[in-house]
């Protein structure tokens, strides 16, 4: 049978000004909590630890923990939203050892046997509690990462219509395997939504080009090809150029251009149209009688 | 015996594969295609698969086939209306059809078999092959 819930209610004042100091001599980050907020957290979660230690057991999976288990993990995984390191996390449970040590000793004393099984359970508990508690942060990091990428992943693909016909793709940052079916599903599904012949993939955003990059770039282009739609690969910049050639990337039956404009322009004259300037064509209806469309400086026909 | 119908359009030939492909259908088609082919002398051949659904290696295979046996017959194929999971299927399957024409729809498909084959044969064939 452990003292533990006796020694802490006794004592409970003395332990939380021992803990608040240490926790504060370990690390300090007053920038992300203040004190107030601290010494509440510390107050309910001894309040309830010597609730849970009534029965005697020092087992945190027991239903008696289920309370300081609950609070651990909200504590965890707000600080992990916070910005807190994983020490300093861990800190908050196992910085209660110390005080905790002195009282048992204090109110024990010269009793070694009783004092040994006394640590001995302290320690117990605090290194399970201090366990579960970076497993919940960590948890709870995860979690915000896996939120990310889900978010980036949605982010990342919009299939844009640049003209009737024709479609662009501005890639931004890296393609994995994942990413890449998103963004060769959306440009499929996109081309047939919009009976596109041309699509243009911008690559200008992709930081580094590498075999695997060129090879789900090249699959997406034959799986557009396929279903009758011609792509051109806009965007590439000299360093990307010269690690195409480097890796022996062979991108020799597609067309590339190094400005999106560029590939625009193409895909226009594909499609049987041309960019002239407004001043030039003064409304003249063209070959299908329609008026020639405009803006501000030029207009483009067809 | 189930088969897939082929139509005759002047030069031209359409096939549209509305059933699920199994393998036996798809070895018919090749012996009536390519028979129709000579038949009628055709210069051109249209497919439709935009109701397919489901592709597998043999089928991928067929379609290159059918493709290969037309250009020795003197007569081009488009493929046209690919589904896009089927073009990633095909893609994922290591083919890539590079032999074959592919066009967005039968429109578009008509038009690019008009534009490579169509317009020179027809004058040629204006005068000798009417019947």
């Amino acid at each position: 049978m452990t003292r533990l819930p006796e020694i802490i209610q006794k004592y409970e004042s003395e332990i939380l000004a021992d803990w608040m100091k240490e926790q504060l001599a370990a690390v300090r980050r007053r920038d992300l909590m203040n004190d107030v907020e601290l010494r509440e957290q510390c107050t309910a979660l001894l309040r309830e630890l010597a609730r849970a230690t009534v029965g005697g057991g020092v087992d945190t999976n027991s239903p008696a923990f289920e309370t300081i288990r609950k609070m651990l993990s909200d504590i965890s995984a707000s600080r992990a939203r916070q910005g807190f390191t994983p020490t300093e996390t861990a800190v908050f449970v196992f910085s209660l050892k110390q005080p905790l040590v002195t009282r048992i000793r204090k109110e024990i004393g010269n009793d070694t046997v009783a004092l040994f099984d006394e640590l001995w359970n302290s320690n117990l508990l605090i290194d399970k509690l201090g366990l579960f508690t970076s497993e919940a942060y960590v948890k709870s990091r995860e979690q915000i990462i896996a939120r990310q990428q889900e978010e980036m992943l949605e982010l990342s693909t919009p299939v844009v219509k640049l003209w009737d016909g024709i479609l662009a793709l501005p890639l931004i940052g890296t393609l994995d395997s994942a990413r890449t079916q998103v963004v060769m599903e959306s440009l499929l599904n996109a081309i047939v939504a919009t009976n596109s012949r041309v699509a243009i993939i911008d690559i200008t955003g992709v930081p580094t080009v590498d075999t695997l990059v060129a090879q789900h770039l090249l699959k997406t282009i034959t799986a557009a090809r396929l279903m009758g739609a011609e792509c051109i690969i806009s965007g590439v910049r000299p360093q990307i150029a010269q690690t195409i050639v480097h890796l022996g990337i062979n991108l020799s039956d597609i067309i590339t251009k190094s400005k999106l404009a560029d590939a625009f322009a193409l895909a226009l004259q594909r499609s049987g149209r041309t960019v002239v300037k407004a001043g030039l064509q003064e409304q003249k209806p063209n070959a299908n009688g329609q008026l020639v469309e405009e803006n501000a400086s030029r207009g483009v026909k067809g | 015996m189930e088969r897939i119908p082929i139509l005759r359009m002047g030069n031209f030939l359409l096939v549209t594969i509305q059933v699920d492909m199994h393998d036996k259908l798809a070895m018919t088609l090749q012996d009536d295609l390519t028979k129709a082919i000579a038949d009628f002398d055709s210069r051109g051949v249209l497919i439709d698969i935009s109701t397919l659904e489901i592709v597998d290696s043999f089928i991928g295979r067929m379609l290159a086939n059918i493709a290969a046996m037309s250009r020795v017959l003197d007569a081009e194929t488009v493929l046209v209306g690919m589904q896009p999971a089927v073009a990633i299927t095909l893609v994922e399957l290591g083919m890539s059809l590079p032999g074959v024409r592919t066009a967005l729809n039968v429109e578009s498909g008509m038009e690019l078999l008009q534009e490579s084959v169509g317009s020179f044969h027809m004058s040629m064939n204006d005068g000798s092959a009417e019947t």
